[in-house]
């Protein structure tokens, strides 16, 4: 290359860098997304632009985002984990039947869970590394799995499909602060899971952008080979990504457990794909080594804003699937669209 | 060359055979590489050449024969461990990941890293100013070390990879097909970069089967054939004809001549 294409090349950059930085988030196709939403209920639903209103999106997005950060940190690492949503229940299960059959201290149940979700975690990656079976047949072993013991031990120790209450035992208030409090914000009240939620996407934006760790999930995601040979460890990083999940199925349960005093053994099933989605409509590959935790994020909100706008507008609910099955295909689209114009400006 | 037979080599292989399963992919294959030195090992494909840098790069272990690394007898186990001892290999398939930048790809697997606890972070700036400033060391001026390095010439990602291995203080740069793929032009810049680290001090494997290519840079040619040795030649001995027939395959090619030949005459009588 000689001096004058050089600077050439140097002027171009210049010119199209903002642009072409701005194409090329992977959050970029979400975030038009959630504006389009947020614009369609804003003009189809009066009551979606109140505060209250804000709270109550932003509690059922939460509620979503908690498990599809870990997920989409999962999914740029180029893997699937079907036992999320199970895992959520399972989670708050062994809280719950641990400290009502074990102890008097609801904190000694949550410490135990904590401890068994990252234990699921493990196995799915340890199953995965060791077999080498594709991700959707070991996570949907485990699934299914997670499901009969969910409901059998709840059946075997209960008697009923509900575990007994804990709300009279020591400990419990405080859990309840910690999971599942309300805090009071200009006189709306926001649920704590938001601050949880957007803790765990800085969280993992500052891993994966920010840290060694983050540079071996990109890279393990887009070509584990590569990584493998250049001394990545990559075992390692996948069995750290299932007990990423693993830790968000544990806030998760914990707040399940502590919004209520009870929990429903058969709940769960059905949202391992909902925390997908969230993280594809947030730009990540389905085959890996792409996207981000804030899209992630962005998808939870469209999730959250979609549930609720649809009850502000007081349609039938029954529509709710149907609008998010076409914001999956939109959102997937709009990505690839995106991604190509980024590549094409290069 | 009496004089490098009495150094120590970098890497020095004698007898080395690897099975996989019942399936003989190698036996007997001697290698030597020496600091400032090109070794070309040549073969067709299904030769052994692949089996025979994995040896080399610590991915498969060898079942036969010695593995000497400066003289000392060991055995790899791990690419990291090779990385370690200063082997740095950049295999045929590129060993890059396609969609991340061209700075996270140059220090994958050694990121620098600076802060102490959990505030322990990459230092994304030392790193990308270090991958622009070693790639135009090699001549690369790159627009910007944050384009995905997929969106590099095929030649400039091996380039991106030999300046990776020299940067992180290789002894020994094992390339696997590193011309293959490309056209003639890039084939020559990646061939003067070869050069370069040579210059450096470097002792290289160059895997090939292009002995035009071998010939230019090569200081010592080994042949594979069918997962044996069929030659280990310094440059002197062996003139780039020469080296060119037993590639082809030799007398085998000879034989497929007369052959050729014979039908084409009864062909002809024929008419």
């Amino acid at each position: 290359m000689n001096a004058t294409q050089v600077k050439e090349a140097d002027e171009r950059l210049l010119r199209t860098s903002p642009l072409r930085k701005l194409l090329g988030r992977p959050e970029l196709g979400s975030v038009v997304g959630a504006i389009a939403v947020f614009v369609f209920f804003a003009f189809f639903a009066d009551s979606f632009l109140r505060a209250s209103s804000l709270s109550t999106v932003l509690y059922a997005a939460s509620t979503i985002g908690i498990m599809a950060v870990p997920v989409a940190l999962l999914m740029i690492g180029g893997e699937f984990d079907l036992s999320a949503g199970v895992m959520v229940t399972s989670s708050a299960l062994v809280s719950s039947m641990f400290s009502y059959q074990m102890t008097a201290n609801v904190w000694v149940g949550v410490g135990v869970s904590l401890l068994v979700t990252l234990a699921i975690g493990a196995f799915n990656g340890f199953m995965l590394t060791r077999t080498k079976l594709p991700s959707f047949i070991i996570t949907l072993g485990t699934f299914l799995m997670l499901t009969g013991l969910n409901l059998g031990f709840t059946k075997l120790i209960d008697g009923t499909v509900s575990t007994k209450s804990i709300a009279d035992m020591e400990g419990f208030p405080s859990a309840r602060d910690v999971f599942a409090s309300t805090v009071t914000v200009g006189g709306v009240g926001f649920k704590v899971t938001i601050l949880w939620w957007f803790a765990l996407v800085a969280v993992a934006s500052w891993i994966l952008l920010r840290t060694r760790a983050g540079n071996w999930i990109f890279a393990v995601g887009g070509n584990k080979d590569a990584a493998r040979a250049v001394g990545v460890p990559v075992t390692g990083t996948r069995i750290g990504l299932y007990m990423g999940v693993g830790l968000g199925a544990w806030i998760s349960g914990q707040h399940l457990l502590f919004s209520y005093d009870v929990v429903q053994s058969g709940e769960g099933v059905g949202n391992e794909l909902i925390y997908i989605i969230a993280a594809v409509i947030g730009g990540c590959l389905i085959t890996g080594g792409y996207g981000s935790a804030v899209g992630s994020a962005v998808g939870a909100l469209i999730f959250g804003m979609t549930s609720k706008g649809i009850v502000f507008a007081e349609w039938n609910p029954d529509w709710f699937k149907f609008f998010l099955g076409a914001m999956l295909l939109l959102a997937t689209l709009l990505n690839a669209w995106v991604r190509k114009r980024a590549e094409a400006t290069k | 060359m009496t004089q490098t037979a009495s150094r120590t080599a970098l890497v020095e292989l004698s007898g080395v055979s690897k099975n996989y399963g019942n399936v003989r992919a190698l036996e007997g294959v001697s290698l030597e590489v020496h600091a400032g030195e090109i070794t070309c090992v040549l073969g067709d494909n299904g030769a052994g050449k692949s089996t025979l840098i994995k040896i080399v790069a610590g991915l498969h272990r060898h079942d036969g024969g010695t593995l000497r690394l400066d003289g000392e007898e060991t055995r790899l186990s791990s690419p990291r461990e090779a990385l370690d001892r200063g082997i740095a290999t950049v295999y045929q398939d590129l060993a890059v990941v396609p969609l991340m930048p061209v700075w996270r790809n140059f220090f994958l697997g050694s990121e620098p890293r600076k802060g102490v606890g959990p505030f322990k972070r990459m230092d994304v700036d030392h790193m990308r100013r270090t991958t622009h400033a070693e790639l135009l060391r090699m001549g690369i001026d790159l627009r910007d070390v944050d384009q995905p390095i997929g969106t590099l010439s095929g030649g400039e990602r091996q380039c991106v990879a030999i300046a990776r291995a020299v940067y992180f203080g290789a002894k020994v740069l094992v390339l696997d097909e590193p011309t293959a793929a490309l056209g003639v032009k890039q084939s020559g810049v990646v061939l003067k970069y070869v050069a370069a680290a040579r210059d450096q001090g470097l002792g290289v494997v160059l895997i090939t089967h292009n002995p035009h290519h071998a010939y230019l840079v090569g200081d010592r040619f080994v042949l594979l054939k069918r997962g044996t040795m069929v030659g280990n030649h310094e440059r002197e001995d062996i003139t780039l004809d020469e080296l060119t027939r037993q590639m082809a395959g030799g007398n085998e090619l000879d034989d497929l001549r007369h052959e050729l030949e014979r039908a084409q005459a009864r062909g002809e009588g024929r008419e």
